[in-house]
């Protein structure tokens, strides 16, 4: 049985953005297509475009960030909306509401859209769910990182940026270095490069964080599993990095930060095997010094700061793409 | 109905020819995607334009982006002289009907920075206006009916031709 895409309207449009999986190719390429005239709203004298005027935005984030917030909220201040920033760590969840009592609460004052981070996977869709059946589905839901599930927007702006260097995505080796297996990002991220055709996709880093079996976490994907730095860099397109979290170092999967990034940290050396004109990205916040050398962070291979810039285009898009849309 | 439209290159000769006497050397046009910075293109080489004919594209300023068809994909971004302050525009666009989308050009320009004097030439005025808007440029006059639409082209040898036919989703 086939289960209706609950970020898909009847007509096949985006309503919600809540996962990178499921989406196809055409929307994927949609999406990046409309951010392309969004980043050259910021050089303009005036920086905002009428498209979400008398909309409001509420950034629910029940998980703390202030990059993926900041960000939002400007894409969505571009687009002249209303935004409301609700950090809910010190607010009504602490004192005991329910997630669905405090959206019900925020569609009572009239919410057009809810730009939701939680710690929990799953629950952007819940929300969604809930609008739907109380029909309030008016209300768009865009997913900005649930638990270890999916951060969309993230791998969106990370598929701009190699769309924007390397224009074809069928013929480009890809590398992905870091704790895959615990992160939303690179599960966007690859669900994404699977979606717009990378031929070869390596997964990288140490067999206590990336069992052999990750191959499989996409079925009939072409993922492979590299154990050894220089193997998985090796001929490479681009090289995505990750961030370490700092609680893996506590739970004995790794020896140290010194000793990772002896093995997996990305120096020049390393970069040197990958191709001349590969490019290096980073979803930040970068470790210094653990997954990543300053002297590769700030080199010229580095796109990490367009990958900023980038992701404000695509969440304008996004947004308006979602606003835009007829019921 | 049976309309016969005069070729696209006598039309924009005889527009060239109306703007002649009213513009200056350093006069800007601007083309609205996409039939306008075709036609934007061809008057600035017969009017002797020393400023590179501008482009704009006025889907963030829609007025039907809520009705579901505001952003298409691959829209481009606009391109206006890095000032536009007291700059002497004339917006190029092929047809002029509701008079929406000069209202929308309007926004968008004014977000680059304060022309001294905008302007409007079109090629056809089909009629149906919908805002007070009024080409200051125009050759040809028509009254068409609402369900039929007319749209520029260009082939692949670069000639450019209006076709008429009925609109889509028209009753």
């Amino acid at each position: 049985m086939t289960q209706a895409n609950p970020q898909l309207n009847q007509h096949g449009e985006l309503i919600h953005l809540l996962s990178i999986e499921g989406l196809s190719r055409e929307i994927l390429h949609g999406i990046l297509d409309r951010a392309e005239p969004f980043t050259a709203v910021a050089e303009r004298e005036v920086k905002k475009v009428p498209l979400l005027r008398g909309k409001s935005v509420f950034n629910l984030f029940f998980e703390n960030s202030t990059r993926t917030r900041t960000t939002f909220e400007i894409a969505a201040k571009r687009l002249s909306a209303d935004v409301i920033n609700l950090n809910i760590n010190t607010s009504s969840a602490a004192k005991g509401e329910s997630l669905l009592d405090t959206v019900d609460n925020l569609a009572a004052m009239q919410a057009d859209m809810f730009v939701v981070r939680h710690a929990s996977s799953g629950a952007p869709y819940l929300i969604a769910q809930h609008l739907a059946a109380t029909g309030r589905d008016h209300i768009h839901v865009v997913n900005a990182g649930d638990g270890r599930h999916s951060h969309p927007t993230q791998g969106l702006l990370d598929m701009y940026t190699i769309r924007h260097y390397k224009q074809d995505f069928t013929k480009l080796t890809v590398a992905v270095v870091g704790d895959i297996l615990h992160s939303r990002v690179a599960r966007s991220q690859l669900h994404a490069l699977v979606t717009l055709g990378v031929p070869e996709i390596r997964l990288v880093g140490p067999q206590t964080l990336l069992p052999t079996a990750a191959a499989q976490m996409i079925p009939n994907a072409p993922l492979r599993v590299c154990h050894d730095m220089a193997e998985g860099l090796r001929g490479a397109d681009v090289v995505m990095m990750l961030r370490l979290q700092n609680e893996r170092m506590q739970g004995a999967l790794l020896p140290s930060p010194q000793e990772y990034f002896k093995s997996y940290g990305l120096t020049p050396e390393k970069l040197a095997l990958a191709k001349p004109d590969a490019i290096v990205m980073h979803p930040g916040p970068m470790n210094r010094g653990v997954e990543i050398d300053s002297a590769v962070a700030d080199g010229r291979q580095a796109v990490i700061l367009p990958q900023v810039t980038f992701g404000i285009a695509v969440r304008m898009a996004v947004m308006s793409m979602l606003a835009g849309v007829s019921q | 109905m049976s309309t016969t439209l005069p070729p696209v290159d006598e039309l924009i000769d005889r527009l060239a020819a109306q703007m002649r006497p009213h513009v200056a050397p350093d006069t800007v046009l601007v083309g609205i995607h996409t039939g306008g910075v075709w036609i934007a293109e061809r008057l600035h080489a017969l009017l002797g334009l020393t400023q590179p004919p501008a482009s704009i594209d006025v889907s963030f300023h829609r007025d039907d982006h809520h009705l579901g068809n505001g952003l298409r994909a691959g829209g481009r971004p606009s391109h206006l002289p890095d000032t536009t302050e007291g700059a002497h525009l004339v917006v190029v666009d092929d047809v002029l009907q509701t008079g929406r989308t000069l209202r929308a050009a309007l926004n968008e320009i004014f977000d680059y920075g304060r022309p001294a004097r905008v302007e409007l030439a079109v090629l056809v005025d089909r009629g149906g206006r919908e805002l007070p808007v009024a080409a200051t440029y125009c050759p040809l006059t028509l009254g068409l009916p609402d369900g039929q639409s007319l749209d520029l082209a260009r082939d692949d040898a670069g000639r450019l031709s209006f076709s008429l036919g009925e609109k889509r989703g028209a009753p």
